[in-house]
């Protein structure tokens, strides 16, 4: 009991004082999750788009597929990732292994489907609400694919917000394809799973507290947008 | 500016349409000219929406065809409709009568000048700003015709387009329909209020169980149906 209580005071301590360590934990977590956001963005928003609006044979299969990749373990995530960039794998060559590159990879594709299966959600309502009219205004589903990315802006930022959540949230992935090296891919999960087992708990809980912050930080963002998107909306 | 041809008159040839083997409409033949606006009545599930869409080429005739005068392509482009609901983008009320006028590849000070005489023709200047869904349903209705009035276009349907409204919304919107016909616009629409038939129609098309009864003019169409049917229904009896 007065080892947590002692934990938790150095925690805060390192935290408060900006603690260098941590700091620097902090900021590439931030880095490797936001990039793997804006990746994954780029493919599945607007595969998300073209799934809601497209009409093809399979387009069921396509989607119960995705939906399924949603539940993707990120260790296994990190497995084929960790398999295409190892020194035998396809990408070997690129050298990109044990990087930060490597663990935006494989969050992206942790994330991709996550944001293409819910962005297909989101804009299938709203192709359904404006496809009369838009074809009315002779705009077929291709050209309806921006109008919903744009008009389905404040949903999908939602749905950012819960790619980023779990890509900053999760452990398998980073661990396999980063390996957890000090100073250039230790990240705040990675790291809290290290320090635990090795029983430096004030670190552990000062980056879980960050963490915690970083999560609850993205949620009231969440909220906030869609309160914005009720005032758009009606 | 509109080119001196013209895609009027609209011609349907013994259209039909049927959807999981229940017939909608069947066999409906029909000369639409340009002049003051068409209506189409009957009562309900006569296929006043079914056969508007068919016109638009919103939905695909099982039978039959709809032809246009003109250069072919032509038409699609010089024709618009504003739907019972109004479907809004997400936008501002500008924004929303910029929306087609981009998609028809207008250059932008004519866009912007469309969508400013558009706005003003529906008294929806002051509001253009303003997240269009959060206009009332009077007003959104005003814009979805402002919307379709920037187009410019030689035919505009309306799909019951006062249903939902209030008697003040309801007159405003009728006000705007005889601006656009008086300016040469062909209105073709559909209504259950036989008083704004009454009002604003030039001819009328009577519509029964998916099928043209009667195309006459107004006057005397109200005045001396031929059908069965019509004097019925002008009767304000149930009919189906």
């Amino acid at each position: 009991m007065n080892d947590l209580a002692s934990a938790a005071s150095t925690a805060l301590r390192l935290v408060a004082t900006a603690d260098p360590t941590v700091v620097q934990v902090v900021l590439l977590s931030l880095r490797v999750s936001l990039t793997a956001v804006a990746v994954a963005a780029l493919i599945g928003l607007p595969l998300g788009a073209l799934l809601a609006v497209a009409r093809f044979p399979g387009r069921r299969g396509v989607i119960v597929v995705l939906n399924a990749l949603m539940g993707l373990p990120p260790v296994v995530a990190g497995l084929l990732i960790y398999l295409l960039l190892s020194r035998s794998g396809p990408l070997g060559g690129l050298g990109l292994l044990f990087t930060p590159a490597a663990m935006v990879i494989a969050q992206a594709a942790l994330i991709t489907p996550i944001l293409a299966a819910l962005a297909r959600q989101v804009l299938e309502g709203l192709w359904e609400e404006y496809a009369e009219q838009l074809r009315s205004f002779g705009a077929g589903p291709w050209r309806a694919v921006p109008t919903l990315l744009w008009d389905g802006r404040f949903a999908l930022l939602t749905v950012l917000l819960a790619g980023f959540g779990r890509a900053s949230a999760e452990v398998g992935a980073v661990i396999i394809v980063g390996g957890n090296i000090e100073g250039f891919t230790r990240v705040m999960t990675t790291a809290i799973a290290l320090e635990t087992s090795k029983g430096d708990l004030p670190l552990a809980l000062a980056l879980g507290l960050v963490l915690m912050t970083i999560v609850l930080a993205v949620n009231a963002l969440a909220q906030g947008l869609r309160d914005a998107s009720a005032r758009w909306a009606g | 500016m509109r080119a001196p041809d013209t895609i009027l008159p609209l011609q349907a040839e013994s259209l039909g349409f049927a959807v999981g083997g229940v017939q909608i409409l069947r066999d409906v033949t029909l000369t639409i000219e340009a002049g003051p606006p068409t209506f189409l009545i009957g009562p309900n599930g006569a296929g006043k929406s079914v056969l508007l869409r068919l016109l638009h080429h919103l939905l695909i005739p099982t039978a039959g065809r709809v032809s246009w005068s003109g250069l072919p392509g032509e038409a699609a482009r010089r024709q618009a409709m504003v739907f019972q609901r109004p479907v809004l983008l997400r936008r501002s009320v500008l924004a929303n009568v910029l929306y087609p006028l981009r998609l028809a590849g207008l250059a932008r000070a004519e866009r912007a000048r469309r969508a400013q005489e558009g706005l003003d023709l529906v008294g929806l200047t002051a509001l253009a700003g303003r997240p269009a869904r959060r206009l009332s349903g009077g007003e959104q209705q005003r814009l979805a015709l402002a919307r379709a009035a920037a187009l410019q276009p030689e035919v505009l349907f309306l799909d019951e387009p006062c249903a939902s409204l209030d008697p003040t919304a309801t007159r405003a919107v009728e006000e705007i329909v005889v601006a656009l016909a008086a300016r040469g616009t062909k209105i073709i629409m559909t209504t259950h209020d036989l008083g704004q038939a009454r009002r604003l129609a030039g001819d009328v098309v009577f519509l029964h169980r998916g099928r043209v009864l009667e195309h006459s003019p107004a006057e005397s169409f109200f005045a001396e149906p031929e059908t069965r049917e019509a004097v019925a229904f002008l009767r304000g009896e149930l009919v189906w």
